[in-house]
């Protein structure tokens, strides 16, 4: 069997979007899949809409719940802002996903910071793929906003190494019985989000190896 | 056995569970919270909410006398309110198996200092054990439990935040059933008098002779063997970021970090070039090992101050720092704030508006004393607002008569808050106390307490009266307000700041999160009406926003109509609609 790929991925956001829950998702679908797998987060303010960020590895062995910096191979933005936060953790090269949705922190609101105007240009100098959709409002159509952090995940799902079966399962576990539904068609939403732009990322992957 | 992926809390719990535990008690505080909350899921375990921290750990020696295997656990601020039955319970010893489990915060996530626990084993003569990731956590729990009644000590295990916070796979095991041992009644040893405490001394300095010699042979304490020219001794999270930064290594990682293990200590210094201790916070490891003649590097090249994470252990030693991402871009901060509606806003506003003193505690509303609502003076521990204001008063009358205020939770003040109102009243004092009683331990994610009536495994229970309360130890003026009414609040502070007696306002109004409470539809702002004076930005809701043409915006998925940003506007430019929107 091929080595497993080790891979870190980072999901920023801010509190109350649900990061949590879709990082546990992923933890767990990693080991359906037999990875070795730690993730990282810091509850207590999560719910007072501060900035919140997780971490997640997945190896044949993981150290440190933390990943260093330079090497996450995707960011993961709930809020767009929320992925500069974080830029300094992306590989060269590497994946971001942006929910182009705007939460204006307290600081913008009082007038003593200002609201970076082009996330998505920022991002594209360190990352080889920038997705940008509008997930909150897709989130607001399906019915429940609280879907989000599903939506997104079946965006990144066309670019972990793990087979939709897990993602389903581990989905099925993790929300409660009556949403399940629900949250099964968020994913297969994000999936088709995710699937218009596998073959731009896959040029990417085959530039990176030669 | 089935394998999970599990947060260190939750380990903890698993590890209670299966290690036989029968009871387990705490006070929520993060990073720790969530140990007791997993811990009430297994029905084998008796497991509640304490008023604080010192009564968790005072029912759990009494459960372990009864013979009972017992845990408590607290955040890292929590044992200093522990300390007082720790220090004496180290002579004492246990019956059943005791385990304290305290969650250090260092790079103060929540927390208000960074203190390091590990000299509360030293001081105290207690074992700790540091493990350093889920599978230890659950892992040395059991094995925390075990040298409790071999030693006859209470056993530290300390976490840190990210360990507590962090998940990572556990293999589950099955529930041991551990008979409960004989209570013997034991004068020389569970009464502690001078007479008595004077025999357990030397019984304390010979068990600890005896932890060290078997901290030798334990198997958590291990060398693993790497290229020779750098040794790295490191425990918990540490250890994990170490072996990120020098995989080449070798490594001694220590599981119990009291007592060490001097023996395996000389061992692994003898069989490397360069030695160096990687921890977080103080030099606790470092000195007792360079007390030992060894010579060791440690907080010359890692930083004492704040977590630790893989890159500044590698940077301490190889210089490398990596490129940024981002160049001369500013990010705008986003603290935590005050939820959208929260009663808490009101009352904060009202102080900003009577520009009053005001001794802040510990909860979500500490959040107010940072900007737009800056009405907080002071923030020091659990409870100290009220003995604070009365100080303040005391020290100078003439100067701060009618105008200190002291502020406090629901949850904070059953934890600390009664005795320093009983001093008030007892001394004379004069101060008005501000009771916020949402009805919640809110900042810690919701859990019950006393003034809830409910327990920690969802059963009714007698509800404490807090005005009631107040009352009978002599408070004559107790009144409770709307803080959704923002004029009565600040009259009835303005009146109440002028007795010069103590009184208690009572601001009551449950947490809008937590009942996941909608007052009214969204407000929206007039533009027409609305002259950009940003007055309403003063309260602080993350609900209102600069919209693109200036004026204010408020978010209608946030918004629970509170209505406080439609008072404070003296135009009213900010109305519920006209006609009627649907909210989701």
């Amino acid at each position: 069997m091929a080595a497993k790929k080790a891979m870190n991925l980072v999901f920023a956001g801010v509190g109350g979007q649900g990061i949590l829950l879709a990082s546990d998702i992923l933890c767990d679908v990693a080991l359906r899949e037999g990875y070795d797998t730690k993730k990282s987060e810091v509850h207590g303010m999560a719910q007072r809409g501060g900035s919140v960020v997780s971490q997640v590895r997945f190896a044949e062995k993981v150290y440190s719940p933390l990943i260093p910096l330079g090497t996450a191979d995707a960011i993961v933005a709930f809020e767009k802002l929320e992925a500069l936060r974080y830029l300094d953790y992306l590989k060269p090269g590497g994946l971001v996903i942006l929910n182009d949705h705007k939460i204006v922190p307290q600081t913008v609101q009082m007038g003593i910071a200002e609201y970076p105007k082009d996330v998505l240009s920022l991002c594209s100098g360190r990352a080889g793929l920038v997705i940008s959709e509008k997930l909150t409002d897709l989130a607001v159509r399906l019915g429940n906003i609280r879907v989000l952090n599903i939506i997104t995940l079946g965006v990144l799902s066309h670019f972990l190494p793990f087979s939709e079966s897990s993602w389903l399962e581990a989905i099925r576990v993790r929300v409660p019985p009556k949403y399940v539904d629900l949250n099964l068609g968020a994913f297969e939403e994000g999936r088709k989000i995710g699937a218009r732009y596998t073959a731009q990322f896959q040029d990417l992957v085959t530039a990176e190896n030669e | 056995m089935a394998k999970q992926v599990l947060s260190g809390n939750e380990a903890i719990a698993r590890g209670a569970y299966e290690g036989g535990v029968r009871f387990a008690s705490a006070y929520p505080g993060t990073p720790s919270t969530e140990i007791l909350e997993n811990i009430a899921r297994y029905r084998e375990i008796e497991a509640q909410w304490a008023p604080n921290e010192k009564v968790a750990l005072e029912t759990a020696v009494g459960a372990s006398l009864g013979g009972g295997r017992a845990l408590v656990a607290m955040k890292h601020v929590g044992l200093n309110v522990a300390a007082d039955p720790l220090f004496s319970l180290s002579y004492m010893g246990v019956n059943g198996g005791l385990v304290v489990v305290t969650a250090d915060d260092p790079g103060m996530h929540s927390s208000q200092n960074e203190q390091d626990n590990r000299w509360f084993a030293r001081a105290a003569k207690i074992p700790m054990l540091e493990p350093a990731d889920s599978q230890e956590a659950k892992d040395f729990t059991i094995l925390a439990l075990e040298l409790s009644e071999k030693f006859d000590t209470p056993v530290l295990l300390r976490t840190t935040t990210r360990i507590s916070h962090s998940k990572s796979v556990v293999e589950l095991g099955k529930r041991q059933e551990v008979p409960l041992r004989p209570y013997n009644k034991a004068f020389q040893k569970n009464v502690l008098l001078p007479s008595t405490a004077r025999l357990r001394h030397p019984v304390v300095e010979e068990r600890m002779q005896r932890l060290e010699e078997a901290a030798n042979s334990l198997s958590i304490n291990r060398i693993e063997w790497g290229d020779r020219s750098l040794g790295i001794i490191a425990a918990g999270v540490a250890y994990q970021y170490a072996r990120e930064a020098f995989p080449q290594a070798s490594f001694l990682k220590l599981g119990m970090t009291h007592p060490l293990p001097k023996k395996l200590i000389r061992e692994f210094a003898d069989g490397v070039e360069e030695l160096l201790v990687v921890e977080e916070l103080d030099p606790i490891l470092e000195e007792q090992i360079r007390a030992m003649g060894i010579d060791v590097r440690g907080k010359d090249a890692i930083p004492i101050i704040g977590e630790l994470n893989p890159d500044l252990v590698a940077e301490s030693l190889n210089g490398k720092r990596p490129v940024p991402a981002l160049k001369d871009v500013d990010l705008p901060a986003r603290p935590p704030v005050l939820c959208p509606g929260c009663s808490h806003r009101g009352v904060f506003w009202a102080l900003k508006k009577l520009r009053l003193i005001v001794h802040g505690d510990i909860g979500c509303y500490t959040l107010a004393a940072i900007p737009p609502l800056e009405s907080m003076d002071t923030c020091l521990n659990m409870g100290a607002s009220i003995g604070m204001a009365e100080g303040m008063v005391k020290v100078a009358p003439e100067k701060f008569q009618n105008k200190v205020v002291g502020i406090i939770g629901d949850s904070t003040f059953i934890h600390s808050g009664i005795t320093p109102l009983i001093d008030m009243v007892y001394n004379k004092g004069y101060a008005t106390v501000i009771i916020l009683d949402n009805r919640t331990t809110a900042m810690t994610g919701h859990q019950e307490h006393p003034g809830t009536g409910i327990r920690l495994s969802g059963e009714p229970s007698t509800r404490i009266d807090i005005e009631q309360l107040c009352r009978s130890i002599g408070v004559e003026h107790v009144r409770k307000v709307d803080p959704y009414d923002l004029d009565s609040m600040i009259r009835v502070i303005r009146e109440e700041v002028k007795r010069p007696e103590p009184s208690v306002i009572i601001a009551d109004a449950p947490c809008v999160i937590h009942d996941r409470i909608v007052m009214d539809e969204p407000y929206i702002v007039l533009d027409e009406l609305c002259v950009e004076c940003d007055l309403c930005y003063k309260i602080g809701c993350p609900a209102l926003f600069p919209g693109d043409d200036g004026k204010p915006d408020i978010d209608p998925l946030l918004c629970i109509g509170c209505s406080h940003c439609a008072q404070v506007c003296n135009l009213d430019a900010i109305q519920l609609p006209k006609e009627k929107v649907t909210v989701e």
